[in-house]
């Protein structure tokens, strides 16, 4: 092995990539959970049946991604422990009871009513059933609450105290769980959250209208969805502006590396809008910039001087590329998105919304943007948060496990491996599902019809020819 | 041993309660997993899967909960042990990947299905491989140098852990075997049945074989069991053993459906009342005390007043989640 690559860099790249793979299927639960309430309450209050189908047919894609996010969070919740076992033992005694909370007030609630939602429609009554659906919709939400808690309280420690073996422990709860950057980046994931499955579930209804097979089930879906992406996505922005506000006061560091500021600017900084940023030299090669617009950004002034990496010691800089590139992935796409919203509404008052097919084309490709934004804004607040685990208190590099490289290369092999295999089938999958128009009798998770008339035998009998298709 | 009643040793036992009710029911989830190659055709498999399918996940959850109280109350023992058995950690979370997906995955295909079948299989041998072997090699000690493990990555493998880890998956597949007895009818029970009566035998000649090894791995574990006065508290256990063992056969030959569960669930708790009484105080056997690896009180305080009301309401609504699919699994169609 070439020797830049060290135990550190392995698990952090282990970290890192099995993170990747792990967050973009909570982010589509939450927003799936909550959508299938609404489908299963609008199907009990106005008893049309287009909403029972659109409903079964998001159920089974919702019983798919919800299964990958379950077995790839366990890898998560132990990987501290073998991975990052001097963060462990240093920072348990405040993010270990934060996420027993998360287990036991969210996974559990999900895994216990999980079961009833996905197979228990002819078991239990209907009102005993949409409890179930919303229990699991509560349960992701709880879920989110409680482990950006813990991502927050790492970028924004507070409430703690440091005992005589070096370990956080914990002073005052209610500082520690409502830490000042909690409440702007639990707001801000869980409107990615409705957003990026508001993507998705467009995608598909786009899909359909342009293969020419949209009937009720899908018009219904791409019209929910298109109404979801025009309202939430301006409040995305504003939203992401008071985060992005929060982050300058509390981590401005972060804020210097997503903006490319490594000078300081005492008359107004300028608005980086692209360019090639150097780590080694400090500075951003062949910029192009709009000059002192940062300040107006985060000062609202034109002349507000604006501190840059110069004032901070080298040894705690963020690598600046990556964070200044991923923020412009994710404001790019956050634009792209608004742009998709406001059309949609033009549309729909045009009454061209389910005609115009530049706009299906359009909404299919903003399809998956949802998940690259969330993906782009981690990277951007995770790498920004570097070279620290707990920010301005410990160190990635004294977080680290004592395990010799071989034994961090064979386990991020194995995860490699593992994870094109199993993700790449589920993603086939999930795409299959979604290429197919919801039907006036969808089956549910287990190619059972709505009253109960098939079974899950496979065979001609019973089973629709729509529960496996395009074989 | 004496017992008192402080914070720590309360959640010593609730990490001995989260644990134990992982393995016993996350056990018969992977054990009806690992009949798989017995039972060749798909109809059976079906019925199989489904009788597990609605309860598998809150099943798993367990373990969340057990690792995630152990980092939370003991981080200095979460983080010695986890490195430790990095390797059969890794392996267990890999083969439960490879599990957890083929719930759904393998309704997704016809053609693929055989895929899955075997990933349903494979996963759940590595996963409880691994968690014998982990078993094992958390038994065996570790080394610790500081506050860290101080050992080699593979010093996770000896013939005792293998040993551990081949008679986890013995006794996780009569769970399994046993489960099918109660939720299954016609055919499928009456193989189930012949299942459950080999690894009945299988499970119990590993306990032996693992009860008779332990004692000599270290001297604390020698002297807990076979000195004077300990012997009178320990002594009970296998005698117990051997009277549940007796039952769990009758029950099998005389075709009860709900006994040979039951009493298999006896018997996972008295193995695991015997490593209990084998470890206490120990968190990493030898080295860590459970009140040296302790967290601070406001903590444990913080988690014990959620885990107190929670725990409860969880109890009580999984046991909900199991009397909505309770009865058999209707052959033709699922839980419907």
């Amino acid at each position: 092995m070439p020797e830049w690559i060290d135990a550190i860099l392995l698990a952090r790249a282990q970290f890192a990539f099995t993170m990747a793979f792990h967050i973009i299927f909570p982010v589509f639960s939450i927003g799936l959970a909550s959508y299938l309430a609404v489908l299963e309450g609008l199907w009990l209050w106005t008893g049309r049946d287009v909403f029972l189908q659109v409903f079964k047919y998001w159920l089974k894609i919702f019983a798919v991604a919800f299964g990958m996010g379950v077995v790839s969070g366990i890898v998560m919740s132990y990987q501290f422990g073998t991975n990052w076992a001097v963060y462990a033992d240093k920072a348990g005694p405040i993010i270990g009871p934060l996420m027993a909370y998360e287990v036991l007030t969210a996974f559990f609630l999900e895994a216990g009513f999980l079961g009833v939602m996905l197979f228990g429609m002819g078991r239990v009554g209907k009102g005993l059933h949409y409890t179930a659906t919303l229990l699991v919709a509560i349960g992701t939400f709880v879920s989110a609450f409680w482990i950006l808690s813990v991502n927050s309280w790492m970028q924004t420690p507070q409430g703690y105290g440091v005992n005589e073996v070096g370990q956080f422990i914990p002073l005052d709860w209610w500082a520690i769980i409502f830490n000042p950057s909690f409440p702007y980046r639990l707001v801000h994931m869980v409107i990615a959250a409705y957003l990026t499955t508001a993507l998705v579930v467009g995608g598909a209804g786009a899909f359909h209208a342009l293969r020419g097979r949209a009937h009720e089930g899908s018009r219904v879906m791409f019209s929910m969805a298109m109404w979801m992406a025009a309202l939430v996505a301006p409040v995305q922005v504003l939203v992401g502006d008071a985060h992005g506000l929060n982050t300058l006061e509390h981590q401005p560091a972060k804020v210097m590396a997503m903006e490319g500021h490594y000078q300081s600017h005492p008359d107004g900084a300028p608005l980086i809008l692209f360019g090639l940023p150097d780590q080694d030299a400090g500075r951003v090669n062949y910029s192009i910039e709009i000059p002192r617009v940062s300040s107006l950004i985060l000062k609202h002034s034109l002349s507000e001087p604006l501190a840059g990496l110069d004032t901070i010691k080298r040894e705690d800089w963020p690598f600046v590329p990556i964070v200044f590139w991923s923020f412009r992935i994710m404001v790019g796409l956050g634009t792209l998105m608004v742009g998709l919203g406001l059309t949609s509404l033009f549309l729909r008052w045009k009454g061209r919304l389910h005609e115009a097919r530049w706009f299906h084309g359009w909404a299919l490709a903003m399809g998956p943007a949802g998940f690259i934004a969330v993906l782009a804004g981690w990277v951007t607040t995770e790498v920004g948060r570097q070279p620290f685990t707990v920010y301005g208190l410990l160190r990635t590099t004294e977080s680290v496990s004592p395990l010799a490289s071989p034994a961090v290369a064979t386990s991020l092999i194995a995860f490699v491996v593992v994870y094109f295999i199993v993700f790449a089938a589920g993603m086939f999958y999930l795409l299959r599902l979604m290429s197919q128009p919801p039907h006036r009798i969808e089956e549910g998770p287990r190619g059972e019809g709505p009253l109960r008339a098939a079974g899950i035998t496979p065979g001609p009998a019973v089973q629709s020819p729509r529960a496996i298709p395009q074989e | 041993m004496g017992v008192s009643f402080d914070l720590t040793t309360i959640f010593a036992f609730i990490i001995a309660f989260a644990v134990f009710a992982y393995v016993v029911m996350d056990g018969f989830d992977l054990g009806v997993a690992m009949l798989f190659p017995f039972f060749p055709e798909s109809h059976d498999r079906d019925v199989m899967m489904n009788s597990v399918a609605p309860v598998w996940d809150g099943n798993e959850t367990w373990l969340v909960l057990g690792g995630g109280a152990l980092f939370a109350a003991f981080p200095l023992a979460y983080g010695i042990l986890m490195p430790a058995i990095y390797m059969p950690a890794i392996g267990m979370l890999l083969g439960l990947v490879f599990r957890g997906v083929a719930f759904e995955f393998r309704w997704r295909t016809v053609r693929g299905r055989f895929v899955w079948d075997f990933a349903f299989f494979g996963g759940s041998l590595v996963a409880a491989l691994c968690q014998g072997i982990a078993l094992g090699a958390i038994l065996q000690g570790v080394v610790v140098s500081g506050r860290a493990y101080g050992g080699g990555w593979w010093d996770w493998l000896t013939p005792f852990t293998l040993l551990t880890g081949v008679a986890v998956v013995a006794g996780y597949t009569l769970l399994g075997a046993t489960w099918l007895v109660m939720k299954t009818s016609d055919d499928l029970q009456n193989r189930a049945f012949g299942f459950a009566r080999i690894f009945a035998i299988t499970t119990l000649a590993f306990i032996v074989v693992v009860s008779l090894a332990t004692p000599f791995l270290e001297e604390a574990y020698w002297l807990r069991w076979f000195a004077w006065p300990g012997i009178l508290i320990t002594a009970p256990v296998p005698i117990a053993v051997a009277a549940v063992a007796f039952l769990l056969f009758r029950a099998i030959l005389n075709r009860r459906e709900y006994q040979p569960f039951l009493l298999s669930l006896v018997l996972f708790f008295l193995c695991f009342a015997g490593l209990g009484v084998s470890i206490w105080p120990y968190v990493v056997p030898g080295r860590v005390t459970i009140w040296q690896a302790a967290s601070p009180a406001s903590s444990q305080m913080f988690m014990l007043v959620g885990i107190s009301i929670l725990v409860p309401i969880i109890l009580i609504y999984t046991a909900y989640a199991y009397w909505v699919f309770r009865g058999k699994v209707d052959p033709a169609g699922g839980y419907h």
